[in-house]
């Protein structure tokens, strides 16, 4: 692999701090210096490196997203490892952790190393978290160490909560002991049964089951309350896709008594509101439902004042016949890989001015330590190889039929976006080029 | 090198609809204006005061077809007779005897109705917001003949002449803002599972009236008051009877109540309406009810069938109202503008 100079750009490096240009040398798949702008031109052509101008952009670390969909095994139509990873790449990121409800479910080390096998044709690195319960059926636990040791780098039940008491405690329990975060998909599905949107007076409307905020913060607080009563203090619990300002209160009440519960939430949950599903969008349908104003306006605030850990976008494909169906047919979920960044831009750096080593940091390192991804997330020497190059002033707009992705699903079709990514580079490979 | 642009907008733009339905669709009240409510309530006088020889010219040989995935006595009966009244060739497709059951979707149904002719396609589905994926599958016109929970216009279209004729006489005078300025109509019962309250609730309030909602909790969720304008709830049936003009009963739909369960004696006790109760707390009222009854549970025979009810004049205003819609969906007759 040809060693890489990126020359001219601002780099931004929440990780160490630096905000300011620099030039990087990559080699050997790892960040290999930084230094003032010039001072590696030497060191580059003795390696006869590359040259990636990086003027008028942003080198930051490569994108992490700690929670996506990729469908494989089992639902090729929707989305392969090939074909998600391509639209993570186009979207900056470097690092995507793949949920385990796939076909079958990914409960076992096989399945595991299977996902992560080159002849999967990822393009860039794929971390696996594999099933809490065998089949998610939520009865009896997976093996964690073996799993660990095939790459796993967190348990959960995406999808099917984790409902009973006793098994959620052995799950976080045995997650401790060989260091891996419990996540949650927080919903008491005994009070959304044949729901399809956020509960209030617009599903009313619409003649819509809705889904209550409870559902939701009941099981955070449930979490929090099976956390608070272990001894063990390693225990981790992370919060998947957050999106009510009732259970974030609890995580952040859970915080400020010391325990470990970090959360993300998806940008459709600080972006839009139930407002969406008007008309029966199904391209405005997931779990969690988009919910009230006041519930987004929440979720941009916690993001803004440093409560939420990571932005992370469920990025969830279904083929088109899956959702152009009657709305309470059709299935959860949107795209997001590369829509992720153009509207954190828009929305937190453009309209409201947080500085871009804080969008970085919520999309990239912060994500990173939150799933314990060891040297991702930053541009530290000795790093991975693993960057974004991004125009950030540049608008564009995002047509759904252009995406990577197998699957045209999102709501932010003819969307204007801001910060165009120009270059993804994985473990040194250069991966997408605009 | 990306050229830089100008700054950004300070927000993205609204998603927009992938694509518009048809004009003269109907599928929720919301879709029409004053002037277009006046236009239908005139075209249905007209039409149904028409020489019936004649009235066979306005949709001769068109094709409409019918799609019911549920089952339907008056609204698919009174469909029928009145495209046929106007001349029309209809087509039933019931769920039950189609490619449906062998799984075929909605959309490709809609499809299938179109490459055969229909031009316009009249649905009846078990889900919310069903005819929205027909009209973007087939750009048709929709006439929603009810919706899962959502809605039921053509019901509340026929349950407005139904209450303009009890109060200001049969002849059809435009609508406006004020035409049920003073009338409080009391809709009572099953409220969650209906999509006739849901359509009555949206359309009386634009015409002034105040409508009342009354059922226990269960039934009547507190947000249903927040659907819309001039809509307030009222648990205590007997004072609800005692303020209104108007009082719509529904049906408890048993279809629909997924594992509720509702002392069926103790809602009698609370919100039947009959003899004794009407007679007490609202001798005068006009009493509806959109069907399917159920005699004994939410009203007694003595009341569906006694001097107060309106029950049969539902009915005979749904095929008015019905050959006013079919008439605007396939030809624009009756549309805003037209036929004034």
């Amino acid at each position: 692999m040809k060693p890489i100079l990126i020359r001219g750009g601002r780099l931004v490096d929440p990780s160490s701090g630096v905000d300011a240009d620099r030039d990087l040398l990559l080699k050997d798949a790892r960040v290999a210096a930084i230094d003032a702008p010039g001072k590696l031109n030497a060191a580059a052509r003795q390696d006869s490196a590359e040259i990636i101008d990086a003027k008028g952009l942003i080198v930051a670390p490569g994108l992490v997203d700690i929670h996506v969909h990729l469908r494989e095994p089992g639902q090729g139509y929707k989305e392969t490892i090939a074909s998600g990873t391509a639209a993570a790449a186009a979207g900056g990121f470097t690092a995507v952790c793949a949920m385990p409800n796939t076909v079958p479910v990914n409960d076992s080390p096989e399945t595991t190393r299977w996902m992560q096998s080159p002849e999967r044709s990822a393009q860039i690195r794929v971390f696996p978290i594999a099933a809490a319960t065998r089949g998610s059926m939520g009865e009896a636990l997976t093996e964690f160490g073996a799993l660990k040791a095939a790459g796993a780098i967190a348990v959960t039940d995406d999808g099917k909560p984790i409902l009973g008491d006793a098994i959620m405690r052995e799950a976080l329990a045995a997650a401790a002991r060989v260091g891996l975060p419990v996540i949650q998909h927080a919903e008491d599905i005994r009070m959304t049964g044949g729901c399809s949107m956020n509960a209030g007076a617009l599903a009313f409307r619409l003649g819509l089951r809705g889904m209550p905020v409870e559902a939701e913060s009941n099981l955070v607080e449930r979490d929090i309350r099976l956390l608070a009563e272990m001894k063990d203090s390693r225990a981790h619990l992370h919060v998947a896709h957050l999106s009510t300002a009732k259970a974030l209160e609890a995580v952040k009440r859970a915080r400020r008594n010391g325990l470990h519960v970090t959360c993300e939430v998806a940008p459709h949950h600080f972006i839009l509101n139930e407002e969406a599903v008007a008309e029966y969008n199904t391209h405005a349908k997931m779990n969690p439902p988009l919910r009230s104003e006041t519930d987004r306006e929440a979720m941009l605030a916690a993001i803004i004042d440093g409560s939420v850990d990571a932005i992370a976008t469920d990025h969830a494909p279904h083929a088109a016949h899956e959702k152009e169906q009657e709305f309470e047919r059709a299935p959860n979920g949107i795209t997001g890989l590369e829509t992720a960044l153009g509207l954190t831009m828009a929305i937190l750096h453009g309209r409201h001015k947080l500085p871009l080593s804080r969008v970085i940091a919520l999309l990239s390192t912060q994500p990173a330590t939150v799933l314990n991804l060891k040297g991702r997330g930053s541009l530290a020497a000795g790093s991975f190889a693993d960057i974004v190059l991004f125009d950030p002033k540049q608008q564009w707009t995002f047509h759904a039929l252009a995406s990577r992705s197998k699957s045209k699903n999102t709501p932010f079709d003819g969307w204007s976006l801001l910060g165009k990514v120009t270059a993804t580079i994985s473990e040194g490979r250069v991966v997408f080029r605009a | 090198m990306p050229k830089t642009q100008a700054k950004p907008r300070k927000t993205p733009p609204a998603p927009t609809p992938s694509t518009s339905h048809h004009p003269r669709s109907l599928i929720s009240v919301a879709d029409l204006s004053l002037d277009d409510i006046s236009a239908i309530l005139k075209a249905a006088s007209a039409l149904e005061a028409e020489d019936p020889q004649k009235r066979m010219k306005h949709l001769f040989k068109r094709r409409v077809s019918l799609l019911f995935y549920e089952s339907s006595t008056r609204t698919r009966t009174s469909f029928e007779l009145a495209a046929k009244q106007l001349g029309a060739d209809t087509v039933l497709v019931s769920a039950l005897s189609s490619s449906i059951e062998k799984g075929e979707s909605l959309k490709d149904t809609g499809i299938t109705l179109r490459a055969l002719g229909a031009e316009c396609i009249i649905l009846r589905h078990p889900q919310s917001g069903a005819p929205y994926v027909l009209s973007r599958a087939t750009g048709l016109p929709i006439l929603n003949a009810g919706d899962g929970m959502h809605e039921h216009p053509s019901q509340a279209l026929l349950d407005l002449r139904t209450i303009l004729t009890h109060l200001r006489g049969p002849k059809p005078a435009p609508v406006s803002a004020t035409s049920l300025k003073g009338v409080t109509i009391t809709i009572c019962g099953d409220i969650f599972h209906s999509r006739v309250a849901r359509s009555n609730m949206l359309l009386l309030p634009r015409l002034g009236a105040r409508v009342v909602l009354c059922g226990p909790q269960a039934l009547l969720p507190e947000t249903a008051a927040a659907a819309g304008p001039g809509i307030v709830i009222e648990r205590d049936f007997e004072k609800a009877l005692s303020q209104s003009q108007i009082v719509m009963m529904l049906r408890i739909q048993a279809e629909r109540l997924a594992g509720l369960n509702l002392d069926l004696d103790e809602y009698k006790l609370r919100y039947q309406a009959n003899a004794d109760r009407i007679a007490a707390h609202a001798p005068e009222a006009l009493i509806m009810h959109p069907g399917p009854i159920i005699r004994g549970l939410e009203i007694t025979s003595e009341v569906a069938d006694g001097p107060q009810s309106a029950i049969a004049d539902q009915v005979r205003n749904g095929v008015a109202i019905r050959m006013a819609l079919l008439a605007r969906a396939l030809t624009g007759a009756a549309s805003k503008g037209k036929r004034k």
